[in-house]
């Protein structure tokens, strides 16, 4: 007895512990070097105003400790975002990147910053947020339904995988044509938008994508038994009494709002939803509630470790994190191509 | 008890079950055989709510199939596939607690612990709880779903039935396992509410095993009822194109069947 619910608890203290760890050593290190007295003493004085605080303490406050916490946020939604994509699409080389959802979301995001300052469209904080939801679920649905097998209503890995190169290609040349034609500041900040930064983080960042992240969680945990139940197939789901239908529209749409806020404030960062849950997989398991609670830490600590590699590799200047974690990421990719023989 | 009421199944322009009638007794063991292609795997996706058929109705014990929810019959029927691969590897533990997904919301209780125990046992699996599932053979892997599909009906629920459907379940067993698995499925038959149906390909396993034999042949029934009634030369004959040599003792009421 409680054989079954002990396995996986031990790994969450851990993953946490190396969690503040890491979170820790990319807000001391920088362009300024921040020390531990510094981080104390600017904490003790969080509600004073800012002009009270010297430079150090308001580096800290303002800049690094947003940055880590986005890191730690947008770390988690897409890595529980690869954790859903896969069990959705029973298959372990899925990635929110791969199928066209952050494609789709940058689409979405550059023609708020292009045409929303020419037609004036602005409904408040939440434009951009909505506008990269809108692309990100529509490039999501046109790959989900367009890879569907005529026949047996399963999906290739091959279908997937090729639907979602054409559907990227898609919508990044949208993204291209919209940068063409913008004026050069909102060029700029498309082009960063391809690649991912975290450099814009800030307090209002972190709420947003905090927010969307707890409460997709909170929202995706009801479902991760039906998404194991879906480890063996459709039909064998329905027979424990899965709504099939229901199941596929419900975690789509949990992850284009993951996908596409997370995008919307720090771009396209690829692989990350891929490289989580794997890393889990290999340490305990494919059960889903394990990979999406673990997926939520181990996301945070990973774009950390990568966001402190894109901001110390180039010192002073910056990488942009989608390079540092494509860089690490397109190997594992491979790796795992070749480990399930899916061979072209 | 089942009752399927007229049931016709079309692909395209091909009729696959054509106006089926029939009806599976509880307590008793059910086995469906005929060639590849007569309908078999298709009666059985009709029965278990997995494909709706063009016309027809099926009843689980006066109730419509129809008006069933599919969380509603996961808690009383259970569905044994052919072919079951797995996305990603688990240990086999996790794997049959899946059977028990029905009965919890969140984690599984005691009961669902107890169920899976219980059913892994009676399929000596249990030993393999810690295991991964990819790395067990086919026949390994074949008991620990014959444990999961189990272990969702494990418990008898009063004045509630309970249907357990297996399509082809013994393609990757040996000859002994097969054999202990249809004892072990007699032994569970002892519960008089519990509904078996069963697909089988050995005609000699649906002979010593099979209470009531249903042969289907081109989407109709060819004939249905006691071995002695389906089991005959003709019959045989006019399904599978093979003619017989029945020998059957008068003493055990064994009937075996050969071919040349």
């Amino acid at each position: 007895m409680g054989k079954f619910s002990n396995r996986y608890i031990g790994i969450y203290p851990i993953l946490l512990v190396v969690l503040v760890i890491t979170t820790l050593i990319s807000i001391k290190f920088g362009a300024i070097t921040i020390t531990f007295e510094d981080i104390y003493a600017a904490l003790t004085k969080v509600y004073r105003s800012r002009d009270q605080l010297n430079l150090t303490e308001r580096i800290f406050l303002d800049i690094r400790l947003p940055r880590a916490l986005t890191c730690i946020v947008v770390g988690a939604s897409l890595a529980m975002s690869g954790v859903l994509m896969q069990a959705l699409f029973r298959n372990p080389i899925v990635e929110p990147g791969l199928i066209g959802t952050s494609s789709g979301a940058a689409l979405g995001a550059s023609l708020y910053f292009v045409l929303g300052a020419t037609f004036k469209i602005h409904a408040g904080v939440w434009t951009l947020p909505i506008a990269a939801c809108a692309g990100g679920a529509l490039s999501t649905l046109i790959v989900f339904f367009l890879s569907r097998n005529k026949i047996g209503g399963n999906r290739s890995v091959v279908g997937l995988l090729l639907t979602g190169i054409a559907i990227n290609a898609l919508f990044l040349s949208g993204v291209g044509f919209l940068s063409y034609i913008a004026r050069d500041p909102q060029a700029r900040s498309i082009t960063f938008w391809n690649l991912g930064t975290l450099s814009g983080a800030n307090w209002y960042s972190v709420i947003i994508i905090g927010t969307s992240s707890c409460l997709c969680m909170l929202w995706a945990l009801r479902y991760t038994k039906h998404l194991n139940a879906l480890m063996m197939g459709e039909e064998e789901a329905l027979f424990l009494g899965v709504n099939i239908k229901r199941l596929q529209l419900t975690i789509i749409a949990i992850n284009v709002i993951l996908v596409a806020i997370a995008t919307a404030f720090v771009g396209v960062i690829s692989f990350v939803g891929l490289i989580v849950p794997h890393l889990l997989r290999l340490t305990r398991g494919s059960d889903n509630r394990f990979l999406l609670l673990g997926s939520a830490l181990l996301g945070g600590i990973l774009l950390s470790l990568a966001d402190l590699a894109a901001r110390l590799l180039l010192m002073p200047a910056e990488l942009p994190i989608g390079i540092v974690t494509s860089i690490v990421g397109v190997p594992v990719f491979i790796i795992l191509l070749r480990k399930n023989n899916y061979y072209f | 008890m089942i009752k399927v009421e007229c049931i016709t199944v079309r692909a395209g322009q091909k009729v696959l079950l054509d106006n089926i009638s029939t009806v599976f007794e509880p307590g008793k063991m059910n086995l469906i055989i005929g060639p590849n292609g007569a309908g078999k795997s298709t009666l059985v996706k009709v029965m278990s709510g997995q494909l709706k058929p063009a016309s027809g109705n099926v009843f689980y014990d006066g109730k419509e199939l129809r008006g069933l929810s599919d969380e509603q019959l996961s808690r009383m029927r259970a569905v044994l596939s052919q072919n079951i691969d797995l996305a990603f590897p688990l240990n086999v533990l996790e794997l049959v607690m899946m059977g028990r997904y029905p009965h919890f919301i969140g984690k599984p209780g005691p009961h669902d612990e107890q169920a899976t125990e219980e059913a892994m046992r009676f399929f000596d699996v249990w030993e393999m709880a810690d295991r991964n599932y990819m790395t067990l053979s086919g026949g390994e892997k074949q008991r620990v779903h014959f444990a999961r599909v189990l272990s969702q009906i494990w418990f008898p629920v009063a004045g509630q039935p309970r249907y357990l459907m297996l399509d082809e379940p013994m393609t990757f067993l040996d000859i002994h396992y097969q054999f202990q698995f249809m004892h072990k499925l007699t032994d569970l038959l002892k519960d008089p509410e519990l509904v078996v149906i069963g697909v089988v390909h050995d005609l000699n396993l649906a002979a010593r095993f099979g209470d009531t034999i249903l042969l289907l042949n081109r989407g109709t029934v060819l004939a249905g009822g006691n071995k002695e009634m389906v089991l005959t030369k003709e019959n045989i004959l006019k399904a599978f194109q093979l003619e017989p040599f029945i020998h059957q003792n008068e003493k055990t009421r064994s009937l075996n069947l050969f071919f040349e």
